[in-house]
């Protein structure tokens, strides 16, 4: 019973990471139609501005708390990882939104590709230890223990969820954002600017892949040029699992991945007699993915829609 | 009609002198040369089911994979090692022929193309090369956790010691001599993969103009109206998949033959991406277009793997080769598909492509 509860609190962390990272593939494929394969990028770029910055300060401004480390670094990573996004859709995706379809797609993936040797090229492709910032003594719960550095992942996914809900229901902004994502060209019609509309997603898309960035690097306690690409795979995983274009969807999605991912790997060696390990992980989430797709093509909130000739 | 045959003929010399020239400046350049054919051909076959079809399939290298596995279990001495049973079965140990590796490996692939199409009939564009994704990440990691509890493909230590071809007696591994003039194994290797490229190429002319490819195109263009005009979408786009995929299982044949070893990194996420890229670069169900896609990215980067050792000099270290490499295939895919969305060179569009000649 501990174990499950163990892997119950850990599968709504993981699930809270990939729902965060998840709304912004989400918000982007609800408006322009297009997996933003570069968003686990900025997500690696968010994690590694942060451990420069942790870095920096740990050797010049010593006499920071750890916690303030942490909410600085992640304010730089947002900011800059918000910048990266907009350029992002402003160089690879902006001029191609009437081509076919495969075009944007192929950008999508070069630009993950180049993001990812850029990092290279800054930060070496090494392996690198994120420092440990907050407290690690662990916190019991009914025989199972929770870091206090999970107990903030669920905090800021909390409240950040709660910002991007009022973001898109209560204010202009985010009624432009439905409209758009309704119909860019009757949008614009009313009044609505589209690259305006398009251009903001993206920097909060990028925003929140850095929280999830920063707070992945802080749990794992490691940061590569590399650590974008399974997270953002299996957040997309997570946003088509709620069905694709659907925010309560996207964080719906992420959160049962990260559950099902959990207690799989940690009963599926007990359930197969040790003959798969928790070695198989990742393949939960793809054969997730597979079967919600091929028993509802739209997800588990998305609504059915006809095929678009 | 006498140009022409001319036209032929020096192609065909220029295909046989190549690896003897290329060699003149080392056999490394001819393994390039040869891995570059291997590209074409499986570019070639994903173009069936991205070009012709119109269906992203991003997990197109787990065929090639099941080729490649497929080959190394039945011809290295991995299996009888591990399980004495077969042992005892073959005392010579298992030496499967390519004749057979080669027909055997088409219909695995096959198969493992129309059972993973199964599932994804139903999905369109974006959700369908997430799922192929996902599948190909699948059978990486199976082949990467498979040597326990039982020990099938060694896990991420690879499969060695697989057999070199072995073709009307001759052996591709110890090259022979002809005239005193010693042919390398590479040069070899060149011949065979141009004559498989050359039946593929002659395959993908055919299929392009039979009544399949035209219902490959048709539901591309517009699968509604494709099933309006009596076409079966779901076998035509099934049979995209096995035919694609059986590409890719021969693929995986000669490459196991070839490097004698294979291993689950060679067939990462990346792969999968380079063939989509060659395919969508070069120009999208345009034979002519996918083949320069696939020889500029599979031949470009790896000579400049040997021009880049000065650069890496000059930058300390912090900009190799490979680095270099992937800077420049992500900048070509990006700049290229903003200039030319349509690809390099694209095939021309239905109806105005009539060219009159007076």
């Amino acid at each position: 019973m501990d174990i499950l509860l163990q892997q119950i609190i850990n599968g709504l962390v993981l699930g809270s990471m990939y729902a965060l990272i998840a709304l912004g593939y989400t918000m982007v494929y609800g408006i322009i139609q297009l997996i933003n394969f570069a968003h686990g990028e900025v997500l690696m770029f968010g994690a590694l501005i942060s451990w420069s910055c942790v870095g920096y300060m740990q050797t010049n401004m010593s006499y920071l708390p750890g916690w303030a480390m942490l909410l600085i670094s992640m304010v730089i990573a947002c900011i800059l990882a918000a910048v990266l996004n907009y350029w992002i859709e402003k160089i690879a995706y902006q001029r191609l939104r009437n081509s076919p379809r495969l075009a944007p797609l192929i950008t999508a993936i070069g630009m993950s590709l180049f993001l990812q040797t850029v990092a290279m090229m800054i930060w070496k492709p090494t392996y690198k230890p994120y420092p440990v910032l907050l407290p690690v003594e662990p916190h019991l719960i009914g025989g199972a223990v929770i870091t206090t550095m999970q107990i903030l992942i669920l905090g800021i996914t909390v409240v950040s969820l709660a910002a991007m809900v009022y973001l898109v229901s209560y204010t202009r902004l985010g009624r432009a954002m439905r409209a758009t994502a309704e119909s860019p060209n009757v949008a614009a019609l009313m009044g609505v600017k589209p690259d305006f509309v398009i251009s903001a997603t993206f920097v909060i898309g990028g925003v929140l892949a850095a929280i999830a960035g920063v707070m992945w690097a802080a749990n794992y306690g490691t940061v590569f040029h590399t650590m974008g690409f399974l997270p953002g795979l299996k957040a997309f995983t997570a946003a088509v699992f709620g069905g694709i274009g659907n925010l309560p969807g996207a964080v719906v999605g992420g959160l049962l991945l990260g559950l099902i991912e959990a207690i799989g790997s940690g009963y599926i060696g007990d359930l197969t007699g040790g003959v798969l390990g928790s070695q198989y992980t990742d393949i939960f989430a793809f054969i997730v993915l597979i079967i919600i797709l091929t028993l509802r093509p739209s997800g588990l909130l998305g609504e059915r829609v006809a095929d678009r000739a | 009609m006498n140009k022409n045959i001319t036209k032929k003929l020096a192609w065909a010399v220029g295909l046989i002198v190549l690896p003897l020239i290329l060699q003149q400046f080392g056999n490394a350049w001819v393994r390039i040369a040869d891995l570059t054919l291997l590209y074409i051909m499986l570019a070639l076959g994903l173009n069936i089911v991205v070009g012709y079809a119109g269906l992203l399939d991003l997990g197109y290298v787990a065929f090639y994979a099941v080729g490649a596995f497929g080959y190394a279990l039945l011809a290295s001495p991995h299996l009888t090692e591990n399980f004495p049973a077969i042992a005892a079965m073959f005392p010579q140990g298992l030496h499967i022929s390519v004749w057979w590796a080669i027909p055997l490996s088409l219909l695995l692939a096959a198969c493992t193309g129309v059972l993973l199409g199964i599932p994804v009939l139903k999905l369109r564009g974006d959700y369908l090369a997430i799922v192929t994704l996902g599948f190909g990440e699948i059978i990486r990691i199976f082949m990467n956790n498979l040597d326990q509890p039982v020990n099938i493909t060694n896990g991420p230590k690879g499969i060695a010691n697989a057999d070199p071809v072995h073709m009307f007696g001759v052996n591709f591994a110890k090259p022979p001599t002809l005239f005193g003039f010693e042919i390398p194994s590479v040069a070899l290797y060149f011949s065979l993969f141009i004559v498989l490229l050359l039946v593929t190429v002659l395959i993908c002319y055919r299929l392009q103009d039979s009544r399949i490819g035209r219902a490959w195109m048709a539901i591309r263009e517009d699968e509604i109206a494709a099933k309006a005009m009596g076409i079966n979408t779901r076998n035509m786009k099934l049979l995209a998949f096995g035919m694609g995929a059986s590409f890719g299982g021969v693929c995986g044949v000669m490459f196991g033959a070839f490097q004698s070893f294979v291993s689950p990194e060679s067939f990462s996420l990346m792969e999968s991406i380079m063939i989509v890229s060659m395919v969508v670069l070069g120009g999208l169900g345009h034979i002519p277009g996918v083949i320069v896609g696939a020889i500029l990215l599979a031949a470009l980067p790896e000579v400049l793997r040997y021009v880049a050792v000065p650069l890496q000099e000059m930058t300390g270290g912090r900009l190799d080769a490979a680095i270099l490499r992937q800077l420049l295939i992500a900048s070509a895919m990006i700049i290229v598909m903003l200039l030319r969305p349509r690809g390099l060179w694209p095939a021309p569009e239905h109806g105005k492509s009539v060219i009159r000649k007076s």
